[in-house]
């Protein structure tokens, strides 16, 4: 989360901005980021910033697999990543591993 | 604080080989002038919270690369048996594959003490409250290796199962240990991880009996949550399928075996 801040920070301060009043992230369901832990983090690390108080939005991002026999991109039912089609087992993943920070709104 | 969880990063992070301690600092860049706005603005920011580690992670890989280092990235809950699976292994082909360690810990260096006993080059990380280790502390504590005089160099994560997956360091192979003591569905607990494991070591099958430990179960949630993964079993202490390990490791040296002749 304290590089999240810092992301955050140097991107206002090169907007010369004296607030930050929003902040968005994209987290993958695969990440191993909890997003309630996340928001926690938030609270704790943007105090006495120019974050602190700032909504926290963050936007999940679904498994998405790749099965190389079907040539076909599928969103697993479970953390099996098994083909719908062809029923096999594939280790080749997509997306659904991001933690991205996506934007801010500043002042 | 780390990405995951929240781990502080207050305190220094202590790295230290037994010859010798390095002392290092930091700098912290501070002050800035703001201008006011009366309106809110948007801006698209679009970048990966970990891409300064995925940078070094790259950085280390290259340099390691160019030593033609095997670098293994060994993660496992606490107590799984990575120090005991690694202490056997230095023991059993320290001196035909020179290996070196790098251990990472909250506190103490224990774990160094036993390996460094066992005759590997060893460093150690003492990361204070941060629960896992990144590619700028590797890289300084590999630095305090030999590092042309191996053909090897482990890296002994923190103990958990959690954070350290989303940590590249840099690594060939990421090696995931589970201890039969610990249940078959493991796998099932910790998909970040096991999805990321090129191998995954099931240690302490001596005792697999005693704890009635479900061997089919436990292989099949592996197989099924990670089928990338090159399975091993294990007994660091009577030394059960650790033949199997050297042969895989072997296969994926980098120096040629004329090298390796010291």
């Amino acid at each position: 989360m304290e590089n999240t801040l810092n992301i955050a920070l140097d991107c206002a301060k090169a907007q010369n901005a004296s607030k930050i009043h929003r902040l968005k992230m994209r987290v993958g369901d695969l990440s191993g980021v909890v997003p309630d832990a996340l928001e926690f983090a938030f609270d704790v690390v943007t105090r006495g910033t120019i974050a602190e108080g700032a909504e926290f939005e963050i936007e999940r991002v679904p498994v998405i697999c790749h099965c190389p026999t079907c040539d076909r991109d599928f969103e697993p039912m479970d953390w099996f990543y098994e083909c719908p089609h062809c029923h096999q087992l594939t280790p080749h993943i997509q997306s659904g591993q991001e933690i991205e920070l996506t934007s801010l709104e500043v002042s | 604080m780390c990405t995951n969880c929240g781990c502080s990063v207050v305190g220094e992070v202590g790295i230290h080989s037994h010859s010798h301690e390095n002392g290092h600092s930091h700098s912290h860049e501070n002050g800035h002038h703001h201008h006011h706005h009366d309106t809110h603005q948007t801006i698209a920011v679009g970048q990966a919270v970990l891409a300064k580690n995925d940078r070094l992670a790259e950085r280390n890989r290259g340099y390691f690369m160019a030593k033609n280092l095997l670098v293994l990235n060994v993660l496992s809950s606490p107590g799984s048996g990575k120090t005991a699976f690694l202490e056997r292994m230095v023991q059993d082909i320290g001196s035909r594959i020179p290996t070196g360690i790098i251990v990472g810990d909250l506190e103490t260096d224990n774990d160094a003490v036993r390996l460094s006993n066992s005759g590997a080059a060893t460093v150690q990380i003492t990361t204070g409250t941060v629960c896992h280790l990144e590619s700028d502390m590797v890289l300084k504590a590999a630095q305090q290796l030999n590092l042309d005089r191996l053909d090897v160099l482990v890296i002994e994560n923190v103990g958990n199962l959690v954070c350290p997956a989303a940590y590249d360091l840099g690594e060939d192979l990421r090696v995931v240990l589970l201890s039969v003591t610990e249940g078959e569905d493991k796998p099932l607990k910790y998909p970040t991880m096991f999805k990321s494991a090129q191998v995954v070591i099931i240690s302490k099958i001596d005792l697999a009996e005693a704890v009635e430990f479900d061997r089919e179960k436990a292989l099949e949630n592996i197989r099924k949550m990670a089928p990338q993964a090159t399975i091993f079993e294990v007994s660091s202490r009577k030394g059960q399928g650790m033949t199997e390990w050297y042969g895989y490791l072997q296969q994926h040296l980098k120096k040629s075996p004329v090298s390796t002749i010291s």
